[in-house]
């Protein structure tokens, strides 16, 4: 029997350069934060799971699991770190919500960080490139940011997918951030910026790529009987979803599709029987404007191939019947890679709540889509105000 | 510049470093490169034969790289492609001997052996396969 769970509490860091923060104190702001606003004791809480892509080449930490216990004071509960690329930290809400689903604890904390500009911008670009195959694609010099060239160029060939409208994407996304105050890039951009910015992987450009960032998020997730006696507005997990497909790019049946994002896509909506109309915040994980213009096209949101259209003629905008990436997304929200999935599910969850200030929506159902390198983990959660 | 004293990198024992040896299945003639050790499709049923391919195939994807990872850095701007070999499978490779403006989708290419990257001025060179244009 599959239990419901909530997110009762939610917690973040600003998302940006944070010289005189470790990532010991991220970890600390985001976890107390969302503790507090749950409004439970450590005493409630029965175990952690930490999502962090590369500590250990960022700043040289592994061992998350007891650097979270020990920094939140929980010790001695059981913490597990949790790492799947750039899906780390939704990948550690699900196993979270797995647990409570499952009935092995009441009240879990999931969370995510990372730690990013403590190191040469070299170094960081060698850490994500940990996401894509070492042996078959970066051995060779791929970086990360070609990989999703490789993947747009075909798109553009493909759909006829143009630049500009991938430039739509960012511009989309740095409109949002600018009403987040903590996003890392809280202003707008023009099209016209985007395309004039330095080329870093063709057709990509500086502005078409998300950024390195420092930050961290955490979510308080409980049993029905516990969050309906302990919070007054909690926001129900109704489904969770994840997916599989090859670690190289070159592999994948399609290289204009993300297999696994249309897999857990479906998955989660039929799980939460929800349709398409239903969602009307939708969290994707836009590491590169492409990739927001895939995720709306595997999700279902738009047809295959008209997912560039679609920006450009602003249906996807703030207000519209599905705002996508009201945080400011990955692009201007930030991506310090293991709190991204996390930082989602605060984000949706604060605009069911009606928390989100003025980027607030109207919103009844929500889903946030969170992928890990390029496209071989997927994991996809929706959100409701009602069990 | 550190000192690395044991390098026993294990690429250099991987034949597919030198030539394109990869694997077909005897079942449903589907090619590996690189080579799988059984086969995704017909899984238990499969017959599993090493196969070398013949190195020639088309660009199926193509990006020009200007920000490049440590030991690339002398090469950049680069082509990076995915290339669909002939007898099927699909590889990531960089081009060579062209010009970034020339390339485009569904170019014909050949592999060639090549030297890839450096570790270092004094480290470990790594070798590998690109591809070129093949004109027929």
């Amino acid at each position: 029997m599959v239990r419901n769970v909530a997110i009762i509490g939610t917690g973040m860091t600003k998302f940006g350069e944070h010289w005189e923060k470790s990532l010991r104190d991220l970890i600390a702001e985001a976890g107390a934060k969302a503790v507090d606003d749950a409004g439970i004791s450590g005493k409630d809480i029965q175990a952690i799971y930490g999502g962090t892509m590369s500590a250990g080449r960022l700043n040289g930490q592994e061992h998350i699991g007891a650097l979270i216990a020990d920094t939140l004071g929980l010790n001695p509960l059981p913490s597990t770190r949790i790492e799947a690329a750039c899906a780390s930290g939704g990948v550690a809400l699900r196993e979270a919500y797995l647990m409570i689903a499952g009935g092995h604890y009441d009240v879990v904390v999931a969370g995510g960080a990372e730690k990013m500009t403590d190191v040469y911008t070299e170094q960081a670009s060698l850490a994500l490139g940990g996401a894509a195959d070492q042996e078959w694609e970066a051995f060779f010099g791929a970086t990360f940011p070609a990989l999703y060239a490789l993947l747009a160029r075909r798109h553009m060939y493909e759909y006829g997918t143009t630049e500009e409208q991938m430039a739509r994407v960012s511009v989309v996304n740095h409109h949002n951030a600018a009403l987040n105050p903590l996003a890392q890039y809280p202003y707008p951009i023009t099209v016209d910026d985007v395309m004039k910015s330095a080329p870093i992987a063709e057709p990509l450009k500086l502005l078409d790529c998300s950024p390195l960032t420092d930050g961290a998020a955490a979510v308080v997730l409980a049993s029905e009987d516990f969050a309906k006696k302990m919070c007054q507005e909690p926001v129900w997990i109704k489904s969770s979803a994840q997916a599989s497909d090859t670690l190289p790019l070159h592999d994948r049946r399609l290289v204009t599709a993300i297999d696994a994002s249309v897999l857990a896509g479906k998955q989660a909506l039929e799980r939460a029987k929800l349709k398409h109309k239903d969602i009307s915040v939708l969290e994707v994980h836009d590491c590169f404007s492409i990739a927001g213009i895939i995720a709306v096209e595997d999700l279902g949101f738009t047809r295959k191939g008209e997912g560039g259209k679609a920006f450009e003629e602003g249906v996807f905008d703030l207000g519209s019947d599905v705002s996508i990436n009201t945080s400011g997304g990955l692009k201007a929200c930030g991506h310090p890679v293991g709190a991204t999935g996390i930082k989602q599910a605060v984000e949706v969850t604060l605009q069911l709540q009606g928390k989100a200030g003025k980027r607030q929506v109207d919103a009844e159902y929500g889903m946030t889509h969170n992928v890990g390198g390029s496209g071989a983990t997927v994991v996809v959660h929706t959100y409701g105000r009602d069990v | 510049m550190p000192h690395r004293k044991s390098l026993a990198l294990v690429w250099r024992r991987r034949e597919q470093r030198y030539k394109m040896v990869g694997t077909r299945c005897a079942t449903c003639d589907g090619h590996f490169f690189p080579p799988r050790g059984f086969c995704p499709n017909c899984r238990r049923k499969g017959r599993i034969e090493e196969k070398e391919m013949a190195g020639t195939g088309k660009v199926f994807s193509y990006t020009t790289v200007y920000a490049p990872l440590e030991g690339f850095e002398e090469l950049a701007p680069y082509v990076m492609a995915i290339v669909q070999l002939d007898e099927g499978p699909r590889l990531t490779a960089m081009l060579c001997d062209v010009e970034p403006e020339d390339v485009e989708i569904d170019m014909p290419i050949r592999a060639v052996f090549r030297k890839i990257s450096e570790d270092g001025k004094s480290g470990i060179i790594h070798y590998g396969y690109k591809f070129r244009p093949n004109k027929k």
